[in-house]
């Protein structure tokens, strides 16, 4: 049998439940993981008392013969963008030093009532602003993986959920969760070899999540796998009448429709998709995984997104807005950093405070932002992008007269290296090119790991589906999945 | 309408005469137990930052809900001035760094209000609301998020914030420019604020805070163009809003007589010094970025809403005066007075309501009340609801008057003792021995009396002088210790003066 550390939230559910293990035994072993990986920076606070404690619950529950949670004895990781009672919260950032939130966050209230333990909070693009994990204020989180050249280049676990994506790759964590705004759960995924699934637009509950840009963000699940993942999103979905963007709604049993047999499903295939450029590895990749969907009895067609080119641009005028506005709290009046130089007033201080707090990402962010909202640009920039989300938001439900789901691949690169691309904030925004479109329509997505490139790297195909579609795309997932047989791992150098 | 013409306002400038034109945003607090987006409790007066939810300090991931019982006082405070109701209204941002305003930005709805235009029917003469009567626009009501408090004297360097207020719901009323003078003004808000109350959507108390307006001034040559406006914020009473519009007017005169323009502004309005003071000027305006809330989804409202809104309406002072005065048949003075406020008109239907033929008693009633009982109740510095009398025990003394079991006069006394001890009119007059006499043939002897007392007085007024007859009935009635029916004497006294002697 494999190693406790190596099994995935499925495994460690069954193994608890038929007492092959126990529950602590589970949190030791991962609470060991934790304090042994820090060589990566993937965690930034560790919590093995929480874990244990989630663990103790759930061995005596067993003992008494109780019906046991979805997650029951399975310790997780957790973004830092979660508000966990007790348990400091910084989203990545300067400015949120010495936070203690008295409040847990919907979605991590509802794993730990699902059983799952948590091991700690997460290292993160700051606000959840980047694409590599250079945009934490606490140090990049360095990927388990490495390139086969022999050589030693750290490279990024992509972004923003960066550190959920290290410790899950590196069987640190069985799984951890993610957010997702313009990619944030998806790329990182592919970077490192996992499985993450940002569901439809308010499925989550965005209570107690640090915002970022609220019409995008969703929390999602970051897994070894489709099946853990479908676990994972039922204990973290449901409605939530603290978010009134949250969808009133029963959460699916996803788990158990699972179903790898395509016959009758329609896959698109959107032409916008082939950029320029785009490495012959991943659309090599792309074409194998239209293969493993027509073997799983799907039929492809061609499909048009006609405004696909337009999504990055809508998308860095939307998100920014919506984050200028979100981040304003942050001024050093209530909480977290405060700096008040000697004989400031207050707008001395909220300078001073929102200077020193902030990174230069989140800086440029609240500027773009500050500017498209501005009296005589908002029409040109605001209302314009909003124009664009709307006909982008079309494009799609054109796209599903002719078919149920998208294949598409989930980043136009692989794993790149630190410090690479962080002196052109360009090119690290085109990293979300494929995923982006889908978060400006709220759609369901996922990424699966499906192959290496030649460096030895892992490239991701994505998954889209039609609104509140979660099963169809678990279900082409598990198609892709059981085809790829993906199991490379990354080789543990820490 | 009659249109005002006799009293129109008008400032006495060097080139001649100058005509204001004011238009009103009146921030009404709604009245609910919660906040606009929280739970949190509104009541005022609680020890500062006492009334403050996760949501109102703006603690990361915390997310706005709104309170439906806003939407509902909001939509029905439409309803009430015949204002259109938007089915789709939307909440916007309103972003400005303050340290009152947690979030960094008000939740407001700019582009898509709640409630669209409607207008209020204000009177400038009490006594005679209808002949002085004037319209006034309501070009929009919406819904938004009250600011907290700074203090700047709990410590000798720094301020305090209190966020208890923070997060408050709040209507703004905005007015269309349709008021020419200080009373225009005044009388706009009265109204408003006696609607707002009838409908319970606003308390509609100004020293509280509950109600307050940003006053807009501007003046011009009669029927000129539109001059440039300033606008006083925050004014927090009746005559500090005509204070205001006096000063603002005069000084904009002086400023353009004096070959100056007037700045579009926002001032400050010093009550002690009774001036306004510029705040900013247009160019340091802030730039509020507004764009809608993604966190809330915009409101739509269902017939069926809007319906059980209107249907929970009661009867509005303008409808409730016409029907005093055509069905009840009130003097305009009174059917005004009595609907002026709420509370009062419910009182005086509560009297009615202890006989079967309001009609009848309904002008004495109306008289009785706004004399005798407001003369008392101002007395006592006490607001209707407190009075220590009730309408049925009114009813009882009303009635004791009606069937001649007491008079006018003795009314009165019996009703100082009602305040006093609360006690029942009957039980006053009975324990107190102040029945009126009827009885013709004591009140015959008693007058035999007089007139054989006073012989020569008799005889003077038999001889044309009618004046005489008060002293008779004032002899009379003292006799009788003031207790004889006034209208047997009368009678009686002109049957016997009239005999020939």
């Amino acid at each position: 049998m494999a190693e406790i550390f190596e099994l995935g939230i499925a495994d460690i559910r069954s193994g608890v439940a038929s007492g092959d293990f126990t529950a602590k035994e589970v949190a030791e072993t991962f609470i060991a993981r934790v304090s042994s990986a820090k060589a990566l920076n993937a965690v930034l606070v560790e919590t093995p008392d929480h874990a244990l404690a989630a663990a103790d619950a759930t061995d005596k529950a067993k003992a008494a013969g109780e019906t046991l949670g979805k997650m029951a004895g399975v310790p997780i990781g957790m973004k830092d963008l979660f508000c966990t009672e007790g348990v400091a919260t910084t989203a990545g950032s300067l400015i949120l030093e010495g936070f203690t939130p008295q409040y847990e966050s919907t979605v991590s209230s509802n794993l730990f009532k699902a059983g799952a333990g948590m091991l700690g909070k997460l290292n993160m693009d700051q606000f959840a602003m980047g694409s590599s994990n250079e945009t934490s204020a606490f140090g990049n989180v360095i990927s388990p993986w490495r390139r086969n050249d022999g050589g030693n280049t750290d490279l990024a676990p992509g972004g923003s959920s960066g550190g959920s994506a290290a410790v899950v790759a590196g069987r640190i964590a069985p799984a951890a969760t993610g957010t997702d705004t313009g990619g944030s759960i998806r790329q990182p995924a592919a970077f490192v070899g996992i499985t993450g699934f940002k569901p439809t637009y308010g499925r989550c509950s965005r209570w107690g999540t640090i915002a970022f840009a609220s019409s995008l963000d969703q929390a999602g699940p970051m897994a070894h796998d489709v099946r853990d993942c479908a676990i994972m999103l039922e204990a973290m979905a449901g409605f939530d009448p603290k978010d009134s963007t949250s969808l009133d709604l029963p959460v699916p049993e996803w788990e158990a429709g699972l179903k790898s047999d395509l016959t009758g499903k329609r896959i698109g295939i959107p032409k916008e998709y082939r950029v320029d450029n785009m490495p012959p590895e991943i659309d090599a990749l792309w074409q194998q995984g239209i293969e493993w969907l027509k073997d799983a009895g799907a039929k492809i067609v061609e499909v048009s997104l006609p405004h696909t080119k337009y999504a990055l641009p809508a998308y860095y005028i939307i998100a920014p807005a919506e984050a200028s506005s979100n981040l304003a709290r942050y001024d050093g009046v209530r909480y977290g950093m405060r700096d008040l130089p000697d004989g400031a007033g207050l707008q001395d201080m909220y300078a001073a405070t929102r200077e020193s707090g902030f990174g230069p990402e989140v800086k440029r962010r609240i500027m773009i932002g500050t500017y498209v909202l501005s009296a005589g640009y908002y029409d040109a920039y605001y209302t314009q992008a909003q124009k664009v989300r709307t006909l982008i938001s079309q494009d799609f439900d054109k796209a599903w007269e002719s078919c149920d789901l998208l294949l598409t691949p989930t980043a136009p690169s692989a794993a790149f290296g630190l410090g690479e691309k962080s002196d052109d904030p360009l090119a690290m925004y085109l990293n979300d090119v494929f995923t982006v479109p889908s978060s400006l329509a709220g759609l369901p997505a996922m990424s699966v790991p499906a192959g290496l490139d030649g460096q030895g790297l892992p490239l991701g195909l994505q998954i889209i589906g039609k609104a509140l579609d979660e099963q169809g795309v678990f279900n082409a997932g598990l198609a892709l999945e059981e085809r790829a047989g993906f199991v490379a791992k990354p080789e543990q150098w820490w | 309408m009659v249109s005002m013409t006799e009293s129109t306002y008008r400032i006495q400038g060097g080139t001649g005469e100058w005509e204001v034109v004011i238009g009103l945003e009146v921030h009404a607090q709604i009245t609910t137990n919660a906040k606009l987006f929280s739970g949190a409790s509104t009541e005022f007066g609680a020890e500062p930052n006492t009334q403050v939810s996760l949501v109102d300090a703006a603690m990361p991931g915390m997310l706005p809900v709104l309170n439906k019982e806003c939407v509902r006082q909001a939509v029905r405070t439409g309803l009430a001035i015949n204002a259109q109701i938007n089915k789709y209204s939307r909440f916007d941002r309103k972003n400005y760094f303050y340290a009152d305003l947690p979030q960094g930005y008000q939740i407001s709805q700019l582009y898509h209000p709640i409630v669209g235009e409607g207008k209020i029917e204000i009177s400038l003469d009490e006594k005679d609301p209808d002949a002085h009567g004037k319209t006034i626009g309501v070009e929009r009501i919406h819904i938004e998020q009250d600011a907290g408090k700074l203090m700047h004297d709990q410590h000798p360097t720094m301020s305090y914030v209190d966020l208890n207020r923070c997060g408050v719901a709040l209507m703004e009323i905005v007015s269309m420019p349709d008021m020419t003078s200080p009373k225009d003004a005044a009388a706009y808000v009265r109204k408003l604020r006696s609607i707002l109350r009838y409908i319970g959507s606003c308390d509609g108390n100004m020293e509280q805070g509950s109600m307050r307006a940003d006053v807009n001034v501007s003046v011009r040559k009669p029927g000129g163009e539109l001059g440039t406006r300033t606008e006083t914020k925050n004014v927090n009473s009746m005559r500090f809003i005509q204070q205001v519009i006096e000063y603002e007017a005069q000084r904009q005169v002086d400023v353009i007589e004096s070959g100056g323009e007037i700045v579009q502004e926002t001032r400050l309005f010093d009550p002690d010094k009774n001036e306004t003071r510029s705040m900013r000027s247009k160019e340091d305006a802030h730039d509020y970025r507004y764009f809608p809330d993604p966190d809330l989804l915009p409101l739509e409202l269902e017939d069926d809403f809007i319906f059980d809104c209107k249907a929970s309406l009661p009867e509005l002072p303008d409808e409730k005066r016409a029907r005093y005065k055509n069905v009840l048949g009130l003097s305009a003075y009174n059917a005004a007075v009595l609907t002026a406020e709420h509370e009062t008109a419910l009182w005086f239907e509560e009297l009615l309501e202890t006989t079967d033929e309001p009609e009848k008693i309904a002008s004495s009633a109306a008289n009785w009340l706004t004399s005798e009982l407001f003369g008392a109740l101002n007395k006592m510095g006490l607001s209707i609801e407190k009075s220590p009398v009730s309408p049925q025990q009114a009813a009882e003394l009303l009635g004791l008057i009606a069937d001649g079991t007491i008079s006018g006069k003795i009314a009165k006394q019996v009703f100082e003792i009602m305040l006093e001890t609360g006690d029942g009119a009957a039980k006053i007059v009975e324990e107190k021995g102040l029945k009126q006499e009827s009885d013709t043939g004591a009140i015959e002897k008693v007058i035999a009396d007089v007139m054989a007392a006073n012989e020569d007085k008799v005889a003077q007024y038999r001889g044309g002088k009618d004046k005489l007859f008060g002293f008779f009935v004032g002899q009379t009635m003292k006799a009788m210790q003031g207790k004889a029916n006034p209208q047997v004497v009368n009678e009686l006294l002109k049957k016997t003066l009239g005999e020939a002697g």
